[in-house]
């Protein structure tokens, strides 16, 4: 994949290609005076489970927050370069990050039920965004907790707390709380580094099941779920403390795990397996 | 070398073992002495019925619902402005200068001792808002009392909701005022209610500031713009002018259940939250 000069350009929005769903292009980020991020260009494929991965510290988190606007909450921070949604600059001025989220749903590492019951939490953002109807209500809940592989586990105690259930569950929960609202982007960092087995491989079949419909985007640290689940995945290093990370490869999984083109990727993936 | 280490080990912890149970002791003390003196007469009639009489003999029911409605009135007031204050130097002021001033401030007038609290809640509500000797002016310079309070306990309530779980709901689309109003005020919710329920029972013990603005007439109010006669005050006025003591052993003891109770049901609150959140 290469890209033009012009592409670089502030303002240049890629034109809308059907399989792309983000255009990343060129992107710089800064917490402050440190710039974490440098020159990031890359395209997500729609429909597709797109993994991250690369050592800690290596701006993963950093780069998931920029696609919801999630770094907007963390004062001193700035981003240079273009994000497009469907063609949309999600920086341009007119765009309301709190409907941009609507849109582009997160799930992070550690579960994070909000303390009320199960189904409260599903309903919570229909609710937030006007859904009153119970009859509504009780369906959203339930397909979506259908969709985040959970329904069995939780349809008789719907009113019981979230945060009664174990880890695995309460982290399906939170990803039937995201779905509820029908994102078109499903941002997972790190979803399954704290949780038992049982429910990572739940989440790795929904995964499978959602991306008909959703586009995901998963870190990971863990190799082989980056293979098992993904169809692209980009490889991010930060080569000097205190520099900012780029991004080394990019490309189809099956590619990038049997004959990746960088060293460096080659020594992480290797590295990591064994 | 050895042995010396055991030995002041061992001293050191004796030293700590009696500063400790001095505190149980001296309270052990103070309950044991006001129960001893006020069980023989706290009974339903002296609940339930009025003093009658030169010496106020009788029951002490005006004095209990003094005491109540000026409390509940204070809650009601300094609810709203405690919380709304806290929610905005917790989530919306902009850390900086203004803010520390509003804290300093507020800690301060936690410091202001309360028979000055009294003599402006005189000045400013007795007499310049001409609301007289009430239960209005007693619950608005209560209300002076507990504000810093409950403040402060909000705002480290609001404070100590998790961000993880405020950025489950801002990725949700949820915005600023959502999200504080729908998930971090019910989290804080539990610790919320043991502040003013401490500051409750500060208010209730509270005599200095009731006298000079509630009055000292023994008094079942029943507006608002009424005097009336706190428990404190009766206590007071009992023991001090040797009207009658038993009645002034009596209301302390029931006192001092009343702000048991308080605190007890504050801890107990609290203990029931930390098993909720695991
Ligand atoms: N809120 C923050 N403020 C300042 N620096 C941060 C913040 N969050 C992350 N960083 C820094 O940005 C870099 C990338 O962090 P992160 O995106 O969390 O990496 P990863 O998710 O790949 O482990 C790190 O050097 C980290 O210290
Ligand atoms: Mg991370």
């Amino acid at each position: 994949m290469s890209h033009t000069l012009a592409e670089h350009q502030p303002g240049f929005v890629p034109t809308a290609d059907a399989c792309v769903k983000i255009a990343v292009r060129g992107l710089d980020f800064f917490y402050g005076d440190f710039q974490a991020l440098t020159d990031i260009t890359c395209d997500i494929r729609d429909n597709s489970v797109t993994a991250f991965i690369g050592p800690s510290g290596c701006g993963k988190s950093t780069f998931l927050r920029c696609f919801n606007r999630m770094n907007d909450l963390i004062i001193g921070t700035k981003v240079e370069g273009l994000i497009t949604l469907d063609g949309q600059d999600i920086y341009a001025p007119g765009v309301d990050p709190v409907d941009l989220r609507r849109r582009i749903g997160m799930i992070f590492q550690q579960p994070n039920p909000f303390p009320m019951s199960i189904y409260d939490n599903v309903a919570y953002g229909p609710r937030l965004h006007g859904m009153k109807k119970k009859a509504d209500l009780d369906e959203v809940v339930e397909t979506s907790l259908k969709r985040a592989n959970l329904w069995k586990e939780v349809k008789d105690i719907l009113g019981r707390g979230g945060l009664t259930l174990s880890g695995g569950q309460q982290q399906r929960l939170c990803i039937a709380r995201v779905l509820a609202v029908q994102p078109d982007v499903l941002l997972m960092d790190e979803p399954c580094s704290a949780i038992d087995p049982t429910s990572v491989q739940k989440i790795e079949d929904l995964m499978a099941e959602l991306k008909s419909t959703v586009t995901i985007i998963i870190v990971t640290h863990n190799m082989q779920q980056a293979a098992r689940v993904s169809d692209e995945t980009a490889f991010f290093l930060q080569e000097v403390m205190g520099e900012p990370a780029m991004l080394v490869e990019f490309g189809r999984t099956a590619d990038i795990f049997t004959s990746p083109k960088d060293k460096r990727t080659e020594d992480y993936i290797t590295g990591r397996f064994g | 070398m050895k042995d010396m280490k055991r030995i002041t080990n061992a001293l050191a912890l004796a030293v700590f073992w009696i500063a400790g149970l001095t505190t149980v002791v001296v309270l052990g003390a103070v309950i044991l002495y006001v129960f001893v003196n006020g069980i023989g007469h706290l009974n339903l009639a002296f609940i339930f019925t009025k003093p009658h009489g030169v010496n106020a003999e009788g029951g002490i029911w005006p004095m209990i619902v003094s005491t109540m409605y000026v409390t509940g009135l204070a809650m009601v007031i300094v609810t709203p402005i405690a919380v709304l204050a806290a929610v905005y130097l917790a989530e919306y002021a902009v850390q900086g200068r203004l803010v520390r001033i509003i804290r300093f401030a507020a800690d301060t007038l936690a410091g202001v001792p309360s028979i000055v609290m009294g003599l402006f809640g005189l000045a400013l509500f007795v007499e310049g808002m001409g609301f007289g000797f009430s239960v209005l002016s007693g619950a608005l310079a209560l209300s002076f009392l507990m504000l810093p309070i409950v403040m402060r306990t909000t705002e480290e309530a609001i404070r100590a909701v998790p961000k993880f779980i405020r950025w489950g709901s801002y990725g949700l689309g949820a915005t600023k005022w959502q999200t504080v109003s729908r998930i971090v005020l019910p989290a804080a919710m539990p610790r919320i209610i043991t502040g003013l329920i401490l500051a409750t029972g500060r208010a209730v013990g509270e005599t200095a500031v009731v006298i000079f603005t509630m009055g000292t007439m023994i008094n079942t109010p029943l507006l608002p713009t009424d005097p009336g006669r706190s428990m404190t005050v009766h206590l007071y006025q009992m023991a001090m002018e040797g009207i009658n003591l038993p009645a002034a052993f009596g209301t302390a003891l029931l006192l001092m259940v009343m702000i048991l109770f308080f605190n007890l049901s504050a801890r107990w609150l609290l203990r029931r939250n930390r098993r909720m959140q695991g």
